[in-house]
């Protein structure tokens, strides 16, 4: 079982704070990612993770949000220090994206083999031919039929799971040392879907490729990362191994979470419901934000927010479903 | 067609205008029956019609071809009024919590608007019902005084089912109803359903995508592939045993937590094929992993082979 210390680090987040219209969003994230590693990061809607991915960017809009702390850095860099023209140099080269929506992500009036070789000579000083050969090249590589013939098509004459494979190809043009892919499948049909999370896996092999894949869906990570870390309300309350985090869950909200889908009961049995809503930003409570759902909820737990506490199985937690391993 | 069925379906066929004249077929030649109180889970990907079958039922969307028997009435004949009157017993719930509630009328006005429509009752009694409506979806009775925009995605599908519900209907669909809600919201939906379906009998013609989703509230399921059901049967047996490859490769893709990276994946090639342009013979044949010759020229029917308890439509199972 991988371990965090088993993969150098590459990218790591700390005590990261964002706000917006004075409502904190994320609240003292901490999260590293080691060379090659797949990291998941999940929660519900309004937990902060999508802030979270763009902020390794920063493109989070800057305003109305705004980064009151922490830090972010990626090997030597530090990111929140770095200037629009450093940014630039960063984005695409050394870190790449791929976000849920490809068609919103494509330009509708450009061909597929214009937009990869954009990518290619914004970061390569490279002929307009050369980068389209390498753009033939990726479109090979992520699976795209006849890829030559490819490079002339528009985005509205491919399916969504092509469109996909074409923002694949354009976040490796440079070969990224970590790609942050923000729901990359969830517009995507279940075929259509384990067809990518294959492609993304032996592209991370292939290449020592780290991830960080941003997901609502707990099956996902499951099935193919390395790490997992579980955002609610804007911090990050559990963080192990996939295995471990499945197997021995240990935040009440994690375990909860386990607990309430459908694959977890027989059929036909009343599903065990979290009750109430996530709390938006602005109006989460005081101590653990979790504690007004928790059906483990002890006194301390509406007075203070417990730390984020462990080796390779860290939890935030003052009541945690299983004690750490001494 | 089955005489104890609520609904009975033979051979229902949509079809849309497509490039060049040709016909688009959403829906092929589909039969099914649901029981009174039963629950048939539909599920496919997307394009494959389960959506356009759900609207077909209500004549939302009107029907090309084939028949529909409701609770002894042959739906595809009634006039406009005739069908008015019987959606009294047949009501829908789609999926976008956010776009089929009227922002400008307040949450009362709209589970009241049914009764409205089909003149029941006097506004006072309206009012009455809309309150026992609201507590049987989990609403607070002051909910009805307020707007849309004040309730979360998940209290607003509790909504749009006490709408569904205010003519005391038969058969609701439920289309995508929970799939648009985060993880711990959906599981309340999925409960309040099931609750409401033995409290009040309703059958559902449940739809989704979600295998797992539809294998908790089926008690049978169908399973279609461009435009026609490929496997149907009691849900214990489809997803126990399932018969059909595409079926298989659908379970097969659903990732599930704690399983890892331990299962074998059967990774499908390619992606649905043109529904303008479906494939000869099976229009599954060009991704089936076990297809043969006869896969490409004949279409297998949907039938139940000897000692089977489910219908599936497959070369593979043919006696030899």
């Amino acid at each position: 079982m991988p371990t965090p210390s088993s993969f150098p680090p590459l990218l790591a987040i700390e005590g990261l704070e964002i706000a917006a219209h004075g409502r904190p969003i994320l609240e003292g994230v901490n999260l590293t990612i080691g060379a090659g590693e797949m990291v998941g990061l999940v929660g519900e809607s309004g937990c902060g993770k999508s802030v979270t991915a763009l902020s390794i960017m920063r493109l989070i809009a800057e305003p109305p949000m705004r980064i009151t702390g922490g830090s972010i850095r990626f090997k030597d860099k530090d990111i929140l220090g770095l200037d629009e023209k450093g940014l630039e140099a960063l984005r695409g080269d050394e870190i790449a994206m791929i976000f849920q929506e490809p068609m919103t992500s494509l330009n509708p009036v450009f061909s597929i083999g214009d937009q990869i070789a954009e990518t290619v000579r914004l970061h390569r000083p490279v002929s307009r031919r050369d980068a389209l050969d390498r753009a033939a090249e990726l479109l090979g590589r992520v699976g795209i039929p006849s890829p030559k013939a490819a490079l002339e098509r528009f985005p509205h004459q491919l399916s969504g799971g092509q469109r996909q494979r074409v923002m694949i190809a354009m976040a490796l043009a440079c070969d990224p040392e970590l790609l942050v892919a923000d729901e990359p499948t969830t517009a995507l049909d279940v075929t259509v879907q384990a067809q990518i999370l294959e492609l993304i896996d032996d592209l991370r092999r292939e290449k020592g490729m780290a991830v960080l894949l941003i997901t609502h869906d707990l099956g996902v990570v499951s099935s193919y990362c390395d790490r997992v870390a579980v955002m609610y309300g804007g911090r990050i309350v559990e963080e192990a191994p996939a295995e471990q985090l499945f197997a021995h869950p240990m935040h009440r909200y994690t375990e909860a979470l386990l607990r309430t889908i459908p694959a977890s009961n027989p059929p036909g049995t009343a599903l065990p419901a979290i009750p109430g809503t996530v709390p938006p930003p602005g109006k989460r409570p005081k101590g653990c934000t979790y504690h007004p759902r928790c059906h483990a909820m002890i006194g301390v737990c509406a007075e203070t927010l417990p730390e984020l506490e462990g080796e390779a199985h860290k939890v935030r937690c003052w009541n945690p479903a299983e004690r750490p391993a001494p | 067609m089955d005489n104890t069925a609520l609904i009975a379906v033979e051979g229902l066929t949509k079809t849309y205008p497509g490039a060049n004249g040709a016909r688009v077929k959403a829906v092929s030649e589909v039969s099914f029956a649901i029981a009174p109180g039963e629950v048939l889970g539909v599920v496919g990907e997307s394009g494959c019609g389960k959506s356009t079958l759900g609207r077909a039922l209500l004549r939302l969307i009107e029907p090309d071809g084939g028949a529909i028997r409701f609770d002894g009435k042959d739906l595809m004949t009634l006039s406009k009024s005739g069908m008015k009157a019987a959606r009294r017993d047949l009501q829908i719930v789609f999926q976008d919590p956010f776009g089929s509630l009227n922002p400008r009328h307040t949450v009362g006005g709209i589970i009241g608007e049914p009764l409205v429509v089909h003149g029941i009752g006097t506004s006072d009694s309206r009012r009455a019902r809309v309150a026992e409506l609201l507590g049987l979806v989990g609403l607070p009775e002051d909910a009805g005084k307020r707007f849309p925009h004040e309730f979360s995605g998940g209290q607003r599908q509790r909504i749009a089912i006490a709408r569904a519900l205010a003519l005391e209907p038969k058969l609701i669909v439920a289309d995508e109803a929970v799939s648009a809600l985060d993880v711990s919201i959906q599981s309340q939906i999925i409960n309040l359903i099931a609750d409401l379906r033995r409290r009040l009998g309703l059958s559902i013609l449940f739809i989704s995508h979600d295998l797992s989703v539809i294998r908790h509230v089926s008690d049978r399921i169908a399973v279609m592939y461009l435009g026609r059901i490929v496997e149907i049967g009691p849900a214990e047996a489809i997803m126990e045993s399932p018969r059909h490859p595409y079926t298989q490769a659908l379970l097969s893709a659903i990732p599930r937590p704690g399983e890892g990276r331990a299962r074998q994946r059967t990774v499908l090639k390619g992606e649905l094929p043109d529904p303008a342009n479906p494939p000869t013979g099976c229009a599954f044949h060009t991704r089936c992993p076990m297809a043969m010759p006869v896969c490409s020229a004949d279409r297998p029917a949907l039938v139940r082979r000897e000692g089977g308890v489910a219908d599936v439509a497959c070369h593979l199972y043919e006696a030899a």
